[in-house]
């Protein structure tokens, strides 16, 4: 059911690798670069965050594994690019352009004069809803057997392997966000109620470090059921 | 290599870990070995992995994908320029570290940061991508925060600039959530007995910063020279402020 990136309580890891120059914002130049690039990718709005974590959440186990962070990043903008249309195979693998993009996403292009402005208003996620919240802080709730999508098969989800199917209490409310299980698949933002939800260590892990440790996630109604 | 389904008019590329071909017979870039899967996800690119067309050297990569895009007239590479520079310059840990220092010696901010860190952060100008929901978490001596991101990096961009790689690393992202005790010890960071650990795993686009407790000694020092005293590190947990007289 999970995919690679689903990697919360894995073992083999060794310890944290620590940078050696911690005074650069990038440690690399082409890494600003690929950062600059797929958010001024992105603010051609032809799809959104979610589906651009699903995107590198596809990435081959092995090519994901051996990837840098930002080589994730251009792995995944590649294969949206592709996707969407926007980029043939064909130009990826020569580095060049065939033809110019259609006028309607041309006009969508992120100016160096828009940049503050853009990165300043962001993409907030809260969204109203009509409908209350299902679950009242202090409430018990188990969240799904099962940490997958429950529409698309392999389908993007933000429920950890590691917190399935676990008993925990909600702690915050946030109020409706958009689903990332629908809105990376490009069916709706079908906003439900968001909840930070705390576990006991000792609930997540066979040998947690202390029985007094937790472990807080923010969840979706849609995970949760009355526990 | 399925030499059976190989004519002269097919064109494959050979990256590091894969081999993709156009096949002429039906106008589809496949991986060999690797027959089409009807029913794969979207993203699922078993048939046709448009990354691994890329050069292996990433900055060329980088600059494949952006020949493309500014020759398609989508990007304006005055504008990548500018999201660097940003990020660089303006956006960076002393954001976060002036709301601490702030909150520490003014009650009243204090307050309203750790119940409506939004409005605090709105009010200030300090609002943007990966920082839209903000929700600030306080040390006490009973409490440790820990701030991961299992699934992906998320991390609070305009308070704290760009994470560190090591935030980005399988290590930490693995095993912050299981062994924040170990992690913490790597780090240099030892707790007082009986100081419980509360990881917190960013799942959704709420973003959350530590607010660490106030060192001992600096009940005379400004918000300036407070501030001097917060490191990135102790605002995602994996770090304490300074000392008072210990500023790095």
């Amino acid at each position: 059911m999970t995919r690679i990136h689903d990697m919360g309580g894995r073992f083999g890891d060794g310890p944290v690798p620590r940078e050696d120059d911690e005074s650069r914002t990038f440690a690399k130049d082409w890494h600003g670069r690929a950062l600059a690039l797929t958010v001024a990718a992105g603010a051609l709005g032809k799809w959104n965050i979610d589906a651009s974590r699903h995107v590198k959440e596809c990435l081959p186990p092995a090519d994901y594994a051996r990837f840098g962070y930002y080589e994730k990043w251009l792995a995944g903008l590649a294969n949206l690019l592709v996707e969407h249309g926007i980029a043939s195979p064909e130009e990826i693998a020569t580095g060049r352009s065939d033809a110019p993009a259609p006028d309607d996403l041309a006009a969508r292009r992120l100016d160096a004069a828009r940049v503050k402005t853009a990165l300043r208003s962001g993409g907030p996620s809260a969204r109203d809803s009509s409908d209350g919240p299902a679950f009242a802080l202090g409430a018990q709730v188990r969240t799904s057997a099962i940490a997958g999508n429950r529409m698309q098969n392999g389908g993007h989800t933000r429920l950890p392997a590691y917190a399935a199917g676990r008993v925990g209490t909600v702690v915050l409310h946030h109020g409706a966000h958009v689903f990332p299980d629908s809105n990376a698949h490009f069916n709706g933002e079908a906003p439900q109620h968001l909840y930070t939800v705390s576990f006991a260590a000792g609930d997540l892990w066979q040998h947690a470090e202390s029985p007094h440790d937790e472990v807080r996630l923010d969840l979706w109604e849609g995970y949760l059921e009355p526990a | 290599m399925d030499s059976g389904r190989f004519d002269f008019t097919d064109l494959c590329i050979l990256n590091r870990s894969s081999t993709t071909c156009f096949r002429a017979n039906t106008g589809r870039w496949t991986g060999a070995g690797n027959p089409a899967q009807d029913d794969a996800m979207p993203h699922d690119h078993h048939d046709d992995n448009p990354h691994s067309l890329l050069p292996s050297e990433p900055a060329l990569r980088v600059k494949a994908l952006e020949t493309i895009l500014v020759e398609k007239g989508l990007i304006d590479p005055a504008a990548l320029d500018a999201i660097i520079d940003l990020y660089e310059r303006d956006i960076g840990p002393q954001i976060g570290a002036g709301l601490v220092a702030r909150a520490w010696n003014d009650p009243e901010f204090r307050t309203t940061l750790l119940t409506d860190a939004d409005r605090v952060i709105t009010e200030l100008g300090h609002g943007g991508r990966q920082g839209e929901h903000v929700v600030v978490v306080e040390n006490t001596p009973d409490t440790h925060n820990l701030v991961v991101c299992t699934l992906c990096s998320c991390y609070p961009w305009p308070l704290l600039g760009i994470p560190p790689g090591w935030y980005k690393s399988d290590s930490y992202r693995a095993r912050a959530v299981r062994e924040p005790r170990t992690v913490l010890a790597e780090f240099g960071v030892t707790l007082a007995e009986g100081t419980a650990v509360r990881v917190w795993d960013s799942t959704a686009e709420i973003r959350y910063l530590v607010l660490p407790m106030r060192p001992d000694g600096t009940e005379g020092l400004d918000e300036t020279a407070l501030a001097r005293l917060v490191t990135r590190d102790s605002m995602i947990g994996t770090g304490l402020p300074h000392s008072a007289g210990t500023t790095a």
